[in-house]
């Protein structure tokens, strides 16, 4: 009984730790089992016949040549929404830690933009880069650039990118400047006086010490790609022109929600979240090496 | 226990002796209705229901608006899953096969009428109408609420600055094309031409116009195993039609759904193909003449066009284990009462969708509505101009909203110049089949 050292019994550290696992059991374990349950059933809208098929909403899947395509859509759109979120935080960052004047403000209006709904968001990009309502996308037109993302997929696709890593901007920002203030200034000094330059000093003293923020921000950033942006693709490009913005969260959402076919969504689900944790494990298992904390 | 006994006693006559009026309030049979109409249209809806409320004593109709068409359905299966249904609830034209083929889950509206002794003859309603929401037997499932057509809008003061007619207006595609011609060579608007509805317009109206079909089976109402038809001669040429318009500058693609209803309404383009019911909001906002006619057909592929097909959203029924009689009643009540003709006709001037019974039309004629509101009538003539074939009834496809994307989709990518016609129209044929057989599949017991 000696390993027991802070509780005696079991009674009350299950019963404090009840309302958490009962918010996770009702909310998480409930609804994923269900969704494994469905993912084996084919079933109409309303759940009146229901039939067991085992595989075979996972075989249609990956037999259909457009879930591939997505699969792509979904690789292309989470690296770039990532890499272009952290590159714009971290050199945001950089610049606000610096000691210049109303520097408060500068932190608070960055932090802004998390506040927004997707939705929002999304109307608000739609009035700079909508092609004849848009600020941008009339002048873009205006210069003879053909600017029309309702029916260009790649400029669909850069539109839904570079919204969704707006949005997440502020969030990385917060965490990177909190990272850049924990960092020792004699480090930075020292090599200051060595001789090194501010962009040396950055790569060599800065980056690396800033890894552990990094790696966090990876993991999150990657998972807000693959889950959080279905509201800003939705009111944006629904998926479209013709497939070109759609990813496999919003994939799941049309065939669950609009097509009311709960079977296939389901096995979409059940595709996401082995998925998901097959990354978060590798990510923890790889790349948190190099990481120094 | 005797304690307990006694506060509850002492709070049910306080709840008797609060005043009448509440209490009158509780006594009226509680009918929730789900609707899925925003704006204008939404305030109508909550018009429609309090008029009715005002109308009697016996029944309480509340009416709530739960987002878009597609919310309000998933949102009710979702709630009949649940055990908790709305009574009454707002289902888009799309959504009809699904609904019909959901059994249990509702109570077809002839049943209903039936069951509560109310007469409606299914006859007074507009035979477009009608013929959407019924069963093979002619006898209505869901009650015809809000009908509207595809028509097309004409922004006239373009037509008259590229020297168009603005009296005598295209009415076959090939003098669409010599007007978008003109339009563009008078560089009238920023687009000739735009449509809303890509699948409802280009597929559907001009299937049913040209008395074409849009799938086996009488368009899917003589039975689930219905297989699309979209590789058929008429779609391949309409298609290359409207990718010519679009290559030649003459036509652009505004998006998916009702996305380009702006590009018309803002003046970007100076003809478009909308839905009749918008035109409390080209009255509204458009700083320009304008007109709506019918949709254009091809004179070299029919001579006389057939009727188009309805929009818009029909009530249905749903049931749930502790409904009672009086409940069913109320709805019922409902029903009657917006299929009076003076309710109807006040729901067609107020909102721009058709009258759902041919009285109400009648009404309107002869007080002078259209003369007074030329266009008005546009739809009602296209949808009522002649005797509804196989193929111009309407649609009854399962997974149908999945199919129209599908379509929608596919001619994207002929847009962007990633495909030819037939290649689309194989790849759509091809898609949408596989909906329909899963649709099949999941609704056979």
């Amino acid at each position: 009984m000696n390993r027991k050292v802070i509780f005696k019994g079991v009674a009350l550290p299950y019963l404090l730790l009840l309302p958490q696992l009962l918010i996770t059991i009702v909310f998480f374990f409930l609804p994923a089992g269900q969704a494994i349950w469905f993912s084996f059933l084919r079933q109409d809208a309303f759940g009146i016949r229901t039939q067991f098929v085992g595989l075979e909403n996972f075989q249609d899947l990956f037999a259909d040549p457009l879930y591939i395509q997505v699969i792509g859509n979904t690789v292309i759109f989470s690296v770039a929404v990532t890499a272009l979120a952290m590159a714009c935080a971290l050199g945001l960052a950089v610049l606000a830690d610096r000691q210049i004047r109303g520097a408060q403000a500068y932190r608070t209006l960055l932090i802004w933009p998390y506040a927004i709904a997707p939705a929002v968001a999304a109307v608000l990009w739609i009035f700079m880069v909508h092609p004849s309502i848009g600020l941008l996308g009339r002048a873009l037109n205006g210069m003879g650039i053909a600017w029309d993302y309702k029916l260009n997929g790649g400029q669909a696709m850069l539109v839904v990118i570079v919204a969704a890593a707006w949005k997440q901007v502020s969030y990385n920002f917060i965490f990177f400047l909190a990272g850049l203030q924990s960092i020792p200034k004699a480090v930075l000094e020292a090599a200051a006086i060595d001789g090194a330059r501010p962009a040396r000093r950055f790569w060599t003293i800065i980056f690396p010490l800033l890894s552990p923020t990094t790696f966090f921000l990876l993991v999150v950033n990657l998972t807000y790609a693959f889950f959080d942006t279905f509201g800003i693709i939705d009111a944006l490009t629904k998926g479209g022109p013709a497939k070109a913005t759609e990813t496999l969260i919003y994939r799941a959402y049309v065939d669950g929600r609009v097509n009311l076919d709960l079977g296939t969504s389901s096995a979409q689900a059940v595709v996401l979240m082995i998925a998901i944790i097959a990354l978060t494990a590798i990510q923890f298992r790889f790349i948190e090496r190099r990481v120094h904390y | 226990m005797i304690d307990r006994r006694t506060l509850l006693t002492g709070a049910t006559t306080a709840a008797l002796a609060t005043p009448a009026l509440p209490l009158r309030a509780q006594t009226r049979t509680e009918i929730q209705f789900w609707y899925g109409l925003a704006g204008v249209l939404g305030e109508r809806v909550a018009e429609q229901v309090k008029r009715f409320n005002d109308s009697q004593a016996a029944v309480n109709v509340v009416a709530s608006f739960k987002g878009s068409y597609t919310d309000v359905m998933t949102g009710a299966i979702a709630a009949w899953r649940a055990g908790n249904p709305p009574h009454i609830v707002q289902i888009f034209e799309v959504g009809t096969a699904t609904m019909m083929a959901a059994g249990p889950a509702i109570r077809p509206t002839h049943q209903l009428l039936a069951d509560a002794g109310v007469q409606l003859d299914p006859k007074q309603y507009l035979a477009g109408v009608r013929g959407y929401y019924s069963d093979t037997q002619g006898r209505l499932v869901s009650m015809p609420h809000n009908s509207s057509s595809a028509v097309m809008w004409i922004n006239l003061d373009a037509f008259e600055k590229a020297g168009l007619s603005t009296t005598n207006l295209p009415k076959t595609w090939a003098e669409v094309r010599a007007a978008t011609e003109k339009l563009k060579a008078a560089n009238a608007t920023p687009a000739p031409m735009t449509t809303s509805w890509p699948t409802w317009v280009m597929f559907e109206q001009m299937a049913a116009i040209h008395d074409v079909p849009f799938a086996t089976k009488a368009n899917g109402f003589e039975g689930m195993d219905a297989e699309l038809r979209l590789t058929g001669p008429f779609f391949q040429r309409h298609v290359e039609f409207l990718l010519a318009l679009q290559k030649d500058g003459l036509f652009r693609y505004g998006g998916r759904d009702n996305t380009a209803d702006a590009l018309f309404v803002n003046g970007e383009a100076a003809i478009s193909c909308m839905s009749s019911a918008l035109r409390s909001r080209v009255e509204r906002e458009a700083r320009f003449k304008w007109a709506s006619v019918p949709l254009p057909y091809h004179a070299d592929v029919i001579a006389q066009p057939k009727n188009g097909v309805i929009g818009g959203a029909s009530l249905w029924t749903l049931t749930a284990r502790n409904r009672t009689p009086a409940e069913y009643r109320g709805i019922a009540e409902f029903f009657r009462f917006i299929s009076l003709p003076e309710q109807d006709l006040w729901w067609h001037k107020a909102t721009g969708y058709v009258p759902i019974t041919t009285a109400a039309y009648e009404a309107a004629r002869s007080e002078g509505y259209y003369r007074a509101n030329p266009g008005a009538d546009a739809a009602i003539i296209q949808l009522s101009r002649a005797e509804p074939t196989p193929n111009s009834m309407g649609f009854r496809l399962g997974g149908f909203i999945e199919i129209r994307n599908i379509i929608q989709e596919e001619l994207e990518k002929a847009f962007q110049g990633q495909q030819n016609a037939t290649q689309a129209l194989e790849n759509a044929n091809r898609r949408g089949n596989v909906v329909l057989r899963n649709f099949e599949r999941a609704n056979r017991a």
